[in-house]
């Protein structure tokens, strides 16, 4: 195992500290291992809070700021944090209005967000909890966990994030949030493992000319192993299941987030994203907005997950609104 | 032995956390196969943490100590692994309440309550290949030999929990990381039934020390 770190077990704490260094004006970090926005809790303002496992910076430490996330609990790497954790955030931010939990769907992650809600309530907060469930390489059935929670999560974040900060209320930010989920489609590939660093080897094994098809975001093995693509056939293994599921038709308007899982370059991204705008203008999609870049990765893993979430005037809006974090930044 | 008391009760849970920490590699190889690799990793800080907390505790008060087990399992694990075994322990100390000692009926009952609330937290069934394939078949079997003491039970309950662990490795996982594999997750042993064997050796290792 390569990697610039001191001790496997010091990663997540150390990169904390390393946030509260360089952000001190945009958030604080309190224990245990909570990112909390630096002037939480803001009074009459709905609180949001995010978290999941660490190894997909900047999510969700990145997002904390004005406009998007109040507070993020960073577990392990890819491990769920614990209860503690989300009870700790939703006390630190709770204006006095509610608390909005956006959990990605996995079993841990649904499990200790419970367990956190229920604990809030009982010291008399108001919580409420929406679970992003947006790739479809999974199948949505009662024969799985339900679909994973990848790159929508990031969108949710924003569009709930900026309607927080207007003042809305907790009912209409979290209808807000359940309406990105019903609205936004994923999927990932990989190229290449990543190594966890308290396991110090590889997730899995693949080889040069190999790929990962319909991967989540913990380096675990995808739907399916196939042969090394060109990017744009890769592309199109990525969009056509995300078109055909929500569906995408002609003549919406899409917001588009090509994503890097960590260890793929801007110039490879912008090659998925040619091929991206080719086959929405083919369908009769006009994009909107768009987002290029690595917001929610995996480690050092190389690959790319495309997410498309179908804007209205309200999104769009929302979307716009000023945000100031580590990670994403405009209008301010 | 006859009851299962407190002593026995420290005695079970240091000898799952010693199990725990020789085979952290072998359960993390196992979540590398069909899940994201961090079993070993995860249990094995749990219950690093639950030994800690145990040296604070005099652990005769049997139902405390496994309310505090719980409590431990929830705020170090993380993943569903913490949750659910936390669930285990503290429905475990519910049932218990303020016994000193357990007859065979009342450690029946104690491990079936923990069941129930892995079930409840997980929401998973029979065949969904995981922890709950190996832990219900164990108490089953404890219940079904327990007339004969609780050796024998536990005797019955370990041997169980193994055969379900076995039994569910052809299977395609329906709940948990596993199941966004699809039929990939087919022949591959379930690390969550794994340690809930171990779970059940530790158990019946412990009270035969005693």
């Amino acid at each position: 195992m390569k990697k610039l770190i001191n001790a496997p077990d010091a990663v997540v704490s150390e990169a904390l500290a390393g946030m509260a260094a360089a952000h001190g004006d945009l958030l604080r970090v309190i224990e245990p291992n909570v990112v909390v926005r630096a002037d939480a809790p803001r009074l009459g303002k709905v609180g949001i809070i995010s978290g999941g496992g660490s190894g997909h910076e900047p999510m969700h430490g990145g997002f904390v700021g004005r406009g998007m996330l109040d507070a993020a609990c960073a577990g392990d790497v890819f491990t769920s944090p614990v209860p503690d954790q989300m009870l700790a955030a939703t006390k630190a931010v709770d204006g006095g209005e509610g608390v909005l939990h956006i959990v990605k769907n996995y079993t841990g992650d649904i499990m200790n967000f419970e367990l956190a809600a229920e604990l809030a309530q009982e010291e008399g907060i108001k919580v409420t909890s929406v679970v992003i469930a947006d790739d479809v390489a999974v199948q949505d059935s009662l024969y799985t966990a339900g679909r994973r929670g990848v790159g929508g999560t990031v969108l949710a974040e924003k569009i709930a994030g900026a309607a927080a900060e207007e003042g809305q209320d907790l009912a209409t930010v979290t209808a807000l949030a359940a309406r990105v989920q019903d609205s936004v489609r994923s999927m990932g590939m990989a190229l290449t493992s990543c190594t966890v660093p308290a396991a110090g080897k590889p997730t899995f094994e693949i080889g040069d000319d190999e790929m990962e098809i319909g991967v989540g975001i913990h380096g675990e093995p995808g739907r399916e192993r196939r042969a090394l693509a060109s990017a744009d056939e890769i592309t199109e293994a990525l969009m056509t299941p995300i078109l055909d599921d929500l569906p995408f038709s002609s003549g919406d308007r899409v917001l588009a987030f090509v994503n890097g899982m960590g260890g793929t370059p801007l110039i490879e991204l912008y090659v998925i994203y040619n091929k991206v705008a080719q086959m929405c203008a083919d369908r009769g999609l006009k994009i909107d907005r768009n987002l290029i870049g690595s917001y929610i990765t995996s480690l050092e893993m190389a690959g790319t997950s495309i997410t498309l979430l179908k804007l209205d005037d309200e999104f769009t809006r929302f979307w716009d609104a000023p945000v100031h974090t580590p990670a994403l930044r405009w209008g301010v | 032995m006859s009851e299962f008391d407190g002593a026995a009760f420290v005695r079970f849970v240091t000898t799952f956390a010693d199990r725990l920490h020789e085979r952290r590699e072998e359960l993390t190889e196992l979540d590398s196969a069909i899940g994201d690799a961090d079993h070993g990793i995860n249990m094995d800080r749990g219950f690093t943490a639950v030994r800690a907390k145990l040296a604070d505790l005099d652990g005769t008060d049997l139902g405390p100590t496994a309310k505090a087990v719980g409590m431990t399992l929830i705020s170090t694990v993380g993943g569903a692994s913490g949750p659910l075994y936390g669930t285990f322990f503290l429905r475990m100390a519910t049932s218990i309440g303020d016994r000193s000692a357990l007859d065979p009926a009342e450690l029946g009952a104690a491990l079936r309550a923990g069941l129930e609330g892995v079930i409840h937290r997980g929401k998973a069934t029979n065949d969904d290949k995981t922890m709950v394939d190996a832990m219900a078949p164990a108490v089953d079997a404890f219940e079904a030999s327990a007339g004969g003491g609780i050796s024998a039970g536990l005797e019955a309950a370990a041997t169980a929990a193994a055969a379900g662990r076995d039994r569910i490795t052809p299977l395609v996982a329906r709940k948990g990381r596993a199941s966004y594999l699809g039929e990939r997750s087919a022949d591959h042993q379930d690390p969550g039934a794994t340690s809930t064997t171990i779970l059940f050796e530790s158990l019946r290792d412990a009270v035969a020390e005693g």
